[in-house]
C-alpha cells in the first residue's frame, strides 16, 4: 500500500452505527451478502453507489455500537479504501485498523462536498480537498499501527510475527 | 495533560498490573495480559477459528476463556443450527471447559458464575463487554480479529485510557431506577461523548444500587462510548461473588478502587433526585428525555429483554408494576428472562406467573429480538418500547419500525396502558415491593 491515497469523496453523518453498516438479519450469511446491505436503512443504494477507491467521510462517533467487525468488512468489501471521521467509536477503529481498512481522525472536513475527489495521507495527517487545494488536519496513525495497517491488518501482521519468532526459535 | 500524580485511577492501576508495570500514564501506549477472555456463538468460533487455523495457533490457555452461546439460540433454521453445532465443535476441540450453551446472555452469565471480579483485566467479543465493570473489572469489547490474536497470544495492545468520572449524587425517587440514569447520562454526555476514555461512576448515590443495577450501569457504558465501565468493589460486590461462590476479603476490594483524588479527565455530576424516568426516543440512546416531555405514542410491542434489561431484578420490576393488571388489547409484551438462572428464580418467586398472569408472551434467553436476531423483531412502521439499550433504525427489524428504550418498569406500564405511560401511578404507594428493594434497594 502506498502512504498517500485518492479517491471520491463519499459522505455520511454523525452516529453513523453498526446495524447500519452491517444489519443484524444479514449477520449469519457471508460477508459479499451482508456488504449488499451495508447503509441501506440510511441509504437503499449504498452499495450500489460506492465505488472501488472510494474514501468515506464521516461525522463523528462514527462505527458506534456493536462490536462486530463485519462492520469495517462491508466496507472493505464494497472497495472503501478508507474512512475519515471526525470522530470514531473506539471498538469501530480498532477493528478498522484491524482489519487493514485505514480509518483517520480528522475533526474538520467542512467545505468538501459527496464525491468531490480528495487525497488522504495517514502518516503526516492531511486531507487534501483536491478542487480548492485546501489541506486539512488529521490525527496521524501512529507508525506501528500503519505498519499492521499496510501489511493488510492484524492477522497477516501476525501471521508474519509468528512465522519470524519460529524461524528464530528454530534456529 | 495533568501533571503525574502519585494517585491513580482504578483503571490505571488495573491496566499497570496487567501491562506488568509499576505504574501506567494516559496516552502511553502498553501491552496487557489478559486475565479472562469471553466469546459468543456470533464473534466467536465461526469467526476466530479460521484466524486461528492460518495462524497455525492454539488457544494460548483454555482455563481463562468462557465461551457463551446467546445469539443464535435456540437454532432456527439450518445456519443457525450450523453456528451452534460449530461453536460446541472448536470449545471441545481447544479444550473450553466452560462452555455456556443457551443458559443465558454472556454479560449475565459471567457475572452470575463468579468469572468477574475485581481487578481483572477482561476482553469479551462483544461491545457490551464492560458490563464487567459493575464488579470492578477492566473489561473491554474487541472484533473478531483481534479476539483471534488475543486467543493465539493472552495479549492486546491499548492506550492507556484517561478517566471519565460520573458522579451520582443523592436517591432516585420512586419508579427511578438504574436505565433511567444511564438514558440521562446518554442525553447528557451524547452517543460516544465518552470518547473511548474508561468511565468511573462514583458518588453516594452508587451505594443505593444493587449489583444488577450496577450493571446496567455499566452495560451502557458502550453507549456513552466507554472503553470500560467501571464501579468501585464494596460490600455488595463481596455478597454478590460469596453466592457465586468466590471468596475475597476486603483489602482485595480497596486495592483496585480508584486513590482517592486521583486526577481524572472530566467529571460530570448527576443528582438522582431530580430525574424523572426516561424514555429514549428513536433512532438513539441519547435522544432520551423525562417521560412527561414524551408523546404518549401508542405501541405495537413492549419487550423486556437482553443483557440490558432482562436480569432478575428487571423482571421483578416489570411484575410489580404487572401485577393485578393486563396487557392493552392491540399490544403484545414480549419477555426474554437474560439467563436460566434468571428463568428458575423469577419462576421461584412467583414474578413469572405475575408476568404471564397478565398476559406476557415468554421467549427463549438469548440476545433475540434486541440486535434482530431472533424471536419478536419488528414490521413496517411498528413501535416497539423496549429495556434493551439500543434503537438504532432497523435494528430490532424493519427499517421503518420505531423503537423507544425506558426501564422495566416505564415498559411494563406502556404495555398495560397501550401507549407510553409514565410508571409512577402504577407504583403502589409510589413503592417498588419487597423482592426488588432487597436487591436494588431503591426505597428508603
Amino acid at each position: 500500500m502506498s502512504a498517500e491515497l485518492e479517491g471520491r469523496a463519499f459522505l455520511v453523518g454523525d452516529d453513523v452505527d453498526t446495524d447500519m453498516l452491517a444489519p443484524g438479519a444479514y449477520m449469519k450469511g457471508p460477508v459479499e451478502e451482508l456488504a449488499r446491505h451495508c447503509l441501506e436503512a440510511l441509504d437503499p443504494d449504498f452499495a450500489r453507489r460506492v465505488q472501488p477507491g472510494d474514501i468515506l467521510l464521516a461525522g463523528r462517533n462514527f462505527g458506534t455500537g456493536s462490536s462486530r467487525e463485519q462492520a469495517a468488512q462491508a466496507l472493505s468489501t464494497l472497495g472503501i479504501r478508507a474512512v475519515v471521521a471526525r470522530s470514531f467509536a473506539g471498538i469501530f477503529y480498532r477493528n478498522a485498523l484491524n482489519l487493514g481498512l485505514l480509518a483517520v481522525v480528522c475533526p474538520d472536513w467542512d467545505g468538501i462536498a459527496p464525491l468531490d475527489r480528495v487525497r488522504l495521507d495517514p502518516r503526516a495527517g492531511r486531507l487534501v480537498h483536491l478542487a480548492s487545494g485546501r489541506s486539512f488536519t488529521c490525527r496521524p496513525i501512529p507508525p506501528h499501527l500503519l505498519e499492521m495497517v499496510e501489511s493488510g491488518g492484524i492477522v497477516p501482521w501476525l501471521e508474519q510475527r509468528l512465522a519470524a519468532g519460529r524461524a528464530e526459535g528454530g534456529r | 495533560m495533568a501533571p503525574t500524580s502519585a494517585r491513580k485511577t482504578s483503571a490505571q492501576k488495573i491496566v499497570a498490573r496487567a501491562a506488568g508495570r509499576e505504574t501506567v500514564e494516559p496516552g502511553e501506549l502498553v501491552t496487557c495480559r489478559v486475565d479472562l477472555v469471553m466469546l459468543h456463538d456470533s464473534g466467536g468460533p465461526r469467526r476466530v477459528a479460521p484466524i486461528l487455523e492460518r495462524l497455525g495457533a492454539r488457544v494460548w490457555d483454555p482455563s481463562r476463556v468462557v465461551l457463551v452461546s446467546d445469539h443464535y439460540v435456540p437454532a432456527v433454521d439450518p445456519e443457525s443450527a450450523r453456528i451452534l453445532d460449530l461453536t460446541r465443535r472448536w470449545g471441545r476441540a481447544q479444550g473450553v471447559a466452560r462452555h455456556y450453551d443457551m443458559l443465558g446472555i454472556c454479560h449475565v452469565v459471567l457475572a452470575e458464575h463468579g468469572h468477574v471480579r475485581p481487578g481483572l483485566f477482561v476482553v469479551g467479543g462483544d461491545s457490551h463487554t464492560p458490563t464487567a465493570g459493575a464488579f470492578g473489572a477492566f473489561a473491554m469489547g474487541v472484533g473478531a480479529s483481534e479476539m483471534a490474536a488475543v486467543l493465539a497470544t493472552g495479549e492486546i495492545w491499548l492506550e492507556v485510557p484517561e478517566t471519565l468520572r460520573i458522579l451520582l449524587l443523592g436517591r432516585p425517587g420512586p419508579g427511578v431506577v438504574a436505565k433511567d440514569v444511564v438514558l440521562a447520562l446518554c442525553r447528557r454526555i451524547g452517543l460516544g461523548g465518552a470518547g473511548y476514555r474508561s468511565i468511573e461512576y462514583a458518588g453516594d448515590g452508587l451505594a443505593g444500587f444493587g449489583m444488577e443495577e450496577r450493571m446496567t450501569l455499566s452495560n451502557m457504558a458502550a453507549e456513552l462510548g466507554g472503553i470500560t465501565g467501571l464501579v468501585p468493589p464494596d460490600g455488595r460486590t463481596l455478597a454478590w461473588l460469596e453466592r457465586a461462590g468466590v471468596t475475597l476479603d476486603r483489602a482485595e476490594l480497596e486495592r483496585w478502587r480508584s486513590d482517592p483524588e486521583a486526577p481524572v479527565a472530566e467529571t460530570v455530576r448527576l443528582e438522582l433526585d431530580r430525574l424523572a424516568p426516561q424514555v429514549a426516543a428513536p433512532h438513539s440512546p441519547a435522544s432520551a428525555a423525562p417521560i412527561d416531555e414524551v408523546e404518549p405514542v401508542p405501541i405495537d410491542q413492549a419487550y423486556i429483554g437482553a443483557c440490558t434489561g432482562a436480569k432478575l431484578g428487571d423482571l421483578r420490576m416489570a411484575a410489580s408494576v404487572l401485577r393485578g393488571r393486563k396487557v392493552a388489547a392491540g399490544t403484545r409484551l414480549l419477555v426474554a428472562p437474560a439467563s436460566a438462572r434468571v428463568w428458575r428464580e423469577a419462576a421461584a418467586d412467583g414474578t413469572l406467573a405475575a408476568l404471564t398472569e397478565a398476559g406476557a408472551i415468554m421467549l427463549p434467553s438469548g440476545c433475540g429480538a434486541c440486535a434482530g436476531y431472533g424471536a419478536g423483531v419488528l414490521a413496517e412502521g411498528e413501535v416497539c418500547i423496549a429495556s434493551t439499550a439500543r434503537n438504532f433504525k432497523g435494528r430490532m427489524g424493519a427499517p421503518s419500525s420505531r423503537v423507544f428504550l425506558a426501564s422495566p418498569l416505564t415498559v411494563a406500564a406502556s404495555a398495560v396502558a397501550g401507549r407510553i405511560a409514565d410508571p409512577r401511578p402504577f407504583l403502589a404507594e409510589g413503592k417498588l415491593e419487597g423482592p426488588i428493594a432487597a436487591e436494588v434497594d431503591l426505597v428508603g
